[in-house]
């Protein structure tokens, strides 16, 4: 498809029901439709995972702002994810009382075992793995979340039981 | 001495419902000022109190509050009460904790707030990663609305708020208030330039007042309990009670809540049990990532926002972060700076690439390509990037504070980087 193509399409061909019915109900108590812009992106990707260039199309659209204007806001932020992601998405903390505690090494292990640098993901699609400011845990540094789980006091061990290890070759 | 912000939070305690909370004294202070208080009266109370901003810069929030014009000194419309539940600093877990264990203290907090500024329509901005809060917050708020303490009517008073809670989709840069306000919008996260104020032209343009989650949990018990309470719970200059927490090498690393002015020692010795065995304190980041180091000789100081500012940092969050002696001071600093280039926004010159230059300086000196120059250079970036003013917001002049008092505390040791080409302590 041409990209005019595209955002001549049918939003309803891209966005689902459900989705459209969630930004209307975001709209209802925001003054401008393009002020939705990262609810509506948000809420896109809680189901697929990423926001793909033909959601990005459908909702610009339907917010009646370019897709252009709106690629600039999804690519400003680290949720928004604009390349498909793993399965669970680790975000790992980098920050200062995480590296005090650590937390380099246990990159360097999550990296072997998983065979992933940070922005890639595992061949069998399980994981991406993600650097992320400060997550609020320093007291049981190192941390990461990996999906929705918190995971703290990180040690080689704990790698282990959560990823298996590329020596035994249960990596992914 | 009294617990008042986490009165209800116990480690083996569950996070307080709608009935647990009222059942230990909770929505008094609410009760109390839809039954006699007008705005004035509170905000009367929250000046007197002398209650300070716990978002880091410490700006008194009865004054904030009064930059807010009337309804007769404005253009008919909504007006704006934001929770600034960002919490990205690095070293900072104080806000998730007040959140998780007991929602209801915030949102009291913030009908209340919202009450005395004449809001209409409240937000808690929440970073995305807080699902645990973020949960938690949604359904405490649906206990309010289905209890008319939210919504229209509240408590029979007629005053009316609705309130959202709002998830973030990341970037530390949206902590700062009008970057955030820019988020809520739906655009890139950009701080704007001031004036005009929020508290006069913010979300949407309308009057807006954007507060800390600490800061907020404090206003349901100093409308209970009067400005003189809280200014009695201060053991040194400033009122109240503070989270204060500690990371790195010590024994019990954690987050307290203890009158202002606790003394430093007392937070990191008591406390957090001290250093580590085989550890020593060599310095320590008082108020998180973008505050300027202290060392050994501070510990006596009170926790204080003008006893830690005459001494060159800032109380910030409250939350220190230990560097002790077998921790590269080159290497922290370069963690926070890469942190902070990385999160810069890119809107104005001195920080989109005038930290990545500091970082870059960094790293060459931690990895052993130093040059004896290169201190003359993180100088200058500090000289330059590190003035209000050169940049369009707080976080470049942030991101030199701790640079800056690590040259000065450790100039030896980025000297011996240099001079023998590696870092000693790898
Ligand atoms: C780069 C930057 C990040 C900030 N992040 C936060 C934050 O995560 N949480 C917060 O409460 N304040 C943060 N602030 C401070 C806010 O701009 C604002 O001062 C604060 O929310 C005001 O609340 P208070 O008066 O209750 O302290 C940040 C400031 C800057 C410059
Ligand atoms: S100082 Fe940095 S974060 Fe602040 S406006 Fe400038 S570029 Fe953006
Ligand atoms: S530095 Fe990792 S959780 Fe705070």
């Amino acid at each position: 498809m041409s990209k005019k193509e595209m955002i001549q399409s049918d939003i309803g061909s891209v966005l689902s029901a459900q989705e459209i019915a969630e930004i209307d109900a975001e709209l209802a108590h925001i003054p401008y439709k393009s002020g939705a812009a990262i609810d509506a992106l948000k809420i896109v990707q809680a189901k697929r995972g990423w926001v793909s260039d033909e959601c990005l199309q459908g909702i610009a659209k339907y917010l009646e702002m370019s897709a252009e204007e709106l690629e600039g806001v999804a690519t400003f932020y680290n949720l928004i994810y604009r390349r498909p992601v793993g399965e669970k998405v680790i975000l790992f903390c980098d920050s200062v009382s995480c590296w005090i505690g650590g937390c380099d090494d246990i990159k360097s292990k999550i990296s072997n075992v998983l065979g992933v640098d940070y922005g890639e993901t595992t061949a069998d699609s399980s994981y991406t793995l993600l650097p992320v400011p400060c997550l609020g845990a320093c007291d049981r540094a190192p941390v990461m979340m990996v999906g929705d789980d918190l995971v703290t006091h990180l040690d080689d061990k704990k790698i282990t039981e959560l990823f298996g290890s590329a020596a035994n070759g249960s990596a992914k | 001495m009294e617990k008042v912000l986490t009165r209800n939070i116990g480690l083996a305690q569950k996070p307080t419902d709608l009935k647990a909370y009222e059942a230990n004294g909770g929505y008094q202070g609410l009760r109390k000022a839809m039954a006699g208080m007008s705005p004035k009266d509170c905000q009367d109370v929250i000046s007197d109190s002398n209650l300070r901003g716990r978002g880091g810069a410490g700006f008194p929030t009865g004054m904030k509050w009064s930059f807010v014009p009337s309804d007769d000194k404005c253009t008919p419309g909504h007006k704006y009460l934001v929770c600034n539940a960002d919490e990205m600093e690095p070293g900072t877990f104080k806000d998730r904790l007040l959140m998780e264990c007991d929602p209801h203290q915030l949102i009291e907090g913030m009908i209340l707030a919202a009450y005395t500024i004449g809001a209409d329509i409240s937000y808690i901005f929440i970073r995305g990663e807080y699902l645990v809060a973020i949960q938690r917050l949604r359904d405490a708020v649906d206990e309010c609305y289905a209890a008319g303490l939210l919504g229209e009517n509240i408590l029979g008073s007629g005053y009316k708020l609705d309130m959202y809670v709002h998830p973030s989709a990341g970037r530390y840069i949206c902590g700062e208030e009008t970057a955030l306000i820019n988020a809520l919008e739906g655009k890139r996260a950009n701080p704007r330039a001031k004036p005009p104020f929020p508290q006069v032209s913010g979300l949407w343009g309308r009057p807006t007042i954007v507060n800390n989650v600490e800061t907020l949990c404090n206003i349901p018990h100093i409308i209970d309990r009067g400005a003189d309470w809280f200014n009695g719970l201060g053991v040194g200059e400033d009122a109240g009670t503070k989270l204060f927490g500690v990371s790195g090498r010590v024994k019990n690393p954690g987050c307290w809540e203890l009158p202002m002015g606790t003394p430093i020692r007392e937070i990191i010795e008591e406390h957090a049990g001290g250093m580590q065995d085989g550890y020593q304190l060599k310095g320590f980041l008082p108020g998180g990532g973008s505050t300027d180091f202290l060392t050994a000789d501070h510990l006596d100081l009170a926790m204080d926002y003008n006893v830690i500012g005459a001494a060159g940092s800032r109380m910030g969050t409250g939350t220190m972060i230990i560097l002790d002696d077998r921790t590269c001071p080159v290497g922290m600093v370069l963690n926070l700076i890469r942190f902070f280039a990385h999160e810069s926004c890119g809107f104005c010159t001195p920080c989109r690439d005038g930290l990545p230059w500091s970082r870059q300086v960094l790293q060459d000196i931690e990895e052993g390509r130093g040059e004896p120059e290169d201190l003359e250079t993180l100088a200058y970036q500090v000289k330059y990037i590190g003035a209000i003013g050169n940049t369009h917001c707080a976080l470049a002049p942030g991101a030199m504070e701790p640079l800056q008092s690590a040259l000065k505390y450790f100039y030896d040791d980025f000297k011996q980087h240099i001079s023998s080409g590696r870092c000693p302590y790898h």
